[in-house]
């Protein structure tokens, strides 16, 4: 890969991850229902981690069975997440009281 | 076929399948696959406990996202930095490969001392691993864990551009595309991977 293909430009991958994450910033202010903004965050972090090892990492200019050692944990996780959903949250609870721990003195 | 035939039986295939350059780097690849389904094990199950507790703090009012947002700026900043040094050693520029591989360095031990920072912050507000004034106790183990996890990362990432750096720096070390540039983009793909790590949990620690 050292010579096979032209550089990327680097700064234009910056320009969007930063304006990527200012528009994250700015999305969680938005007044709408709750969904639609996890789906937009989770949406815009996607975007950016497929920028960073699309360019960044040069993902895009190696073999495509690479893409597919890289996009396995990506797999496995969001699968993970429905398989622990039932274990933990199958009711949903609140944390003992006598669990809480009192605000040190100064602090509010 | 001819290949396989001119062979030796037993022998191992020259060259790397997916990474004809390196073994290395189809090394790290899988590293870093297994590396992420940590980071996925422990956000899948921090998503789970999260969805399940019914008094979790509001993450951006207790934690606050001003100096977060920095230090993902910073982050970003350091990967453009690396890929910088990487383009300097190709093109066989010795200081400017230096140049940015320190910045990217400055740039790493910057993040930890913010994040150093931070957690001192919230210690004293009253943040703690086993319970927090505010709510669901498992708020802080979940943060401390994740946040952890990923700045040991980090501090691995300096350490290991580090000696990058201190051998990019020997005049005895040939630069151009050969074993220099692959042993340097392969730490740089730990580097991009950290950023990338920090990207999914700067969104599911901090702004969800």
């Amino acid at each position: 890969m050292a010579d096979g293909h032209a550089s990327p430009n680097y700064w234009l991958i910056f320009l969007c991850l930063f304006i990527l994450t200012v528009i994250e910033i700015a999305v969680i202010f938005v007044p709408v229902a709750k969904l639609l903004i996890v789906i937009a965050l989770v949406s815009l972090a996607l975007v950016k981690a497929t920028l960073v090892a699309a360019y960044f990492m040069h993902l895009r200019f190696e073999a495509r069975t690479l893409a597919l050692i890289a996009l396995t944990p990506l797999a496995l996780g969001t699968l993970l997440i429905f398989i622990l959903i039932p274990d933990h949250s199958a009711v949903s609870h609140k944390t003992a009281d006598s669990v809480k721990v009192a605000p040190p003195a100064g602090h509010r | 076929m001819s290949q396989v035939e001119t062979m030796h039986p037993g022998t191992e295939p020259a060259e790397s399948p997916l990474t004809p350059e390196s073994w290395g780097k189809l090394g790290m690849w899988i590293f870093l696959a297994g590396d992420a389904m940590g980071f996925g094990t422990l956000l899948a199950a921090y998503g789970a406990m999260r969805f399940g507790s019914a008094d979790w703090p509001s993450p951006y009012h207790r934690l606050g996202i001003n100096l977060t947002a920095f230090m993902t700026f910073l982050l970003i900043c350091t990967s453009v930095t690396m890929v910088k040094g990487l383009e300097g050693v190709k093109n066989g520029k010795r200081g400017t490969a230096q140049i940015y591989l320190l910045l990217t360095i400055i740039g790493g031990a910057g993040f930890l001392g913010l994040q150093a920072y931070e957690w001192t912050n919230l210690i004293n507000e009253g943040l703690k691993v086993f319970g927090n004034p505010w709510g669901a106790s498992l708020f802080g183990t979940t943060f401390f864990v994740i946040t952890g996890f990923h700045g040991l990362h980090v501090t691995g990432g300096v350490i290991y551009l580090s000696v990058m750096l201190v051998l990019v720096s020997k005049p005895t070390t040939a630069l151009g595309t050969g074993w220099t540039y692959n042993v340097v983009e392969i730490s740089g793909l730990y580097w991009h991977f950290v950023d990338l790590v920090w990207i999914m949990v700067f969104t599911f620690i901090y702004l969800l």
